[in-house]
């Protein structure tokens, strides 16, 4: 059973977000996804100041497996990208809600967060997922 | 409903995470694949490829009827225990299958592609005369490859496997073990009755041999340049377009294997193909299918991974013959260099491409 931690958004193609509280929003991708991908050796970050609309593409996540796109949650621009990933991008199997989240957004309307899973819609659809 | 292996429980309990591949319920990874790939190139590991298929060929024509089978020459097994690597061909040249041949006491043993299966055996037996075919679907088989393997398999089945040379096996009563593998590491693979295989692969676990997957399987294969059948070579393409020419027994010119005919214009003509190997020189993961330039012409990835043990992604690819050095991958619409090298990458935990 992947950890589903109450205090985050999720979309329900796996990533999470979080409104910080500096009014930023934190993005990376749930246990349930990076145990899903395996082993990551590769991420692509959008770029720094890029506009992102929600639900498009934010970037990519490589594993052993297969490549996954990743895609915003809510519309912002983005204002950092975790460089620690780009020479330990295992960091996000081992640390999917810490020190392996992707980005960080100002976002364009932060009641955007409202209209993503809260963690009891996202475990469910972790499970249809399973079947 | 996918087959399962004798040790479908003990996969399980292992923490296998079980997928269908060619028709059986196998191990993916047990965790991170990354770490059983290692224990591999380090250390030692084993795998269950009871999906394998093994046929025994029986019969005064065995031998006559294999050379024809077969591109490689079995005339060359002059003593028992001897194995050799072939393609199987059809009559335009292209691949039907790859396999490994044992010379045995009363005939040989091939095992072929679990993926393969369902045309393989009908092929073979609309060849057969004067041979008995026998599909040994009662064995069960693990691979124990790493630097690792000989000495704990040694100690494990008491038999003297240091003196087993590669390509060779030798026969201990309903047990069959050769010093062959898939990984590119020194090792051997074991044939034995489905009700005993549960117990041996329990006193490997014992012996802290662990349990490794089908992904990593792949990636140990790829590092070692090896071909996987149905991804790198098919039906439609020739050993000499599979990197595979020097398995093909020209000499001598009266042994009339299938595909020999297709196969003389291709070596007049010369192939107009050749599947070599890539390594990628920026970030990202080369993948099956993805486009290669060069500056004969586009080619075609036919494998990609990242190669754990070299940090980077590595790919087989079948590119325009003339095709050499500097070459772009499409990677998702860029075009991200790369460079064409000489398979195998990595072989003995030794890396060979720089």
């Amino acid at each position: 059973m992947s950890e589903i931690p109450t205090e985050l958004r999720y979309a329900s193609s796996h990533e999470w977000a979080r409104l910080e509280e500096d009014g930023l929003v934190t993005v990376g991708i749930s246990d349930h996804a990076q145990n899903a991908l395996g082993d990551v050796v590769y991420v692509e970050l959008p770029e720094l100041e890029a506009h992102l609309a929600a639900q498009s593409e934010a970037g990519v996540v490589e594993s052993v497996k297969a490549a996954s796109d990743i895609y915003a949650p809510v519309s912002g621009t983005v204002v950092a990208v975790n460089e620690v990933l780009e020479d330990a991008p295992e960091t996000v199997n081992q640390d999917p809600y810490g020190d392996g989240w992707f980005y960080r957004i100002e976002p364009d309307n932060a009641g955007d967060l409202d209209d993503l899973l809260d963690a009891d819609g996202y475990a469910e659809v972790c499970e249809n997922d399973e079947h | 409903m996918p087959q399962k292996t004798p040790l479908y429980d003990a996969h399980v309990e292992a923490g296998g995470r079980m997928v269908e591949f060619g028709g059986w319920d196998m191990p993916l990874n047990y965790g991170s694949q990354i770490k059983e790939h290692e224990a591999v190139r380090s250390d030692v590991g084993v795998f269950d490829v009871s999906h394998m298929t093994v046929i025994d060929v029986q019969g005064d024509g065995a031998g006559a009827y294999l050379r024809r089978l077969l591109a490689n020459d079995v005339a060359r097994l002059t003593q028992v225990g001897q194995a050799l690597y072939s393609a199987m061909l059809n009559r335009s040249g292209g691949v039907i299958d790859d396999l490994i041949v044992y010379r045995r006491a009363d005939g040989y043993r091939c095992v072929v592609n679990a993926s393969t299966r369902e045309k393989v055996l009908p092929w073979m037996h609309e060849h057969a005369v004067g041979v008995a075919l026998n599909e040994r679907d009662d064995l069960a088989m693990l691979a124990v490859q790493g630097p690792r393997a000989i000495a704990v398999c040694g100690s494990l089945t008491g038999l003297a496997l240091d003196d087993l040379r590669p390509f060779s096996a030798i026969e201990a009563g309903p047990m069959m073990i050769g010093r062959t593998g898939y990984t590119g590491e020194d090792g051997v693979e074991i044939m034995l009755p489905g009700e005993d295989v549960a117990d041996l692969w329990r006193r490997l676990l014992e012996a802290d041999v662990p349990p490794i997957g089908l992904a990593a399987r792949d990636t140990l294969r790829l590092e070692a340049g090896l071909n996987l059948y149905g991804q790198d070579m098919t039906e439609e393409t020739n050993p000499f377009e599979s990197n595979i020419g020097w398995t093909v027994a020209m000499d001598p010119a009266d042994r009339q294997f299938i595909g020999r005919e297709a196969l003389e214009q291709v070596v007049e003509a010369g192939a107009a193909s050749k599947l070599t190997g890539l390594v990628l020189e920026a970030k990202g993961v080369m993948r099956h299918g993805y486009i290669v330039h060069t500056a004969h012409g586009d080619g075609e990835i036919t494998s990609g991974i990242f190669s754990p043990t070299l940090g980077y992604s590595i790919a087989l690819a079948r590119v325009p013959a003339e095709a050499q050095g500097s070459v772009d991958v499409d990677i998702r619409g860029k075009a991200v260099p790369a460079r064409l090298v000489e398979p195998p990458f990595v072989r003995k935990g030794r890396v060979l491409v720089s």
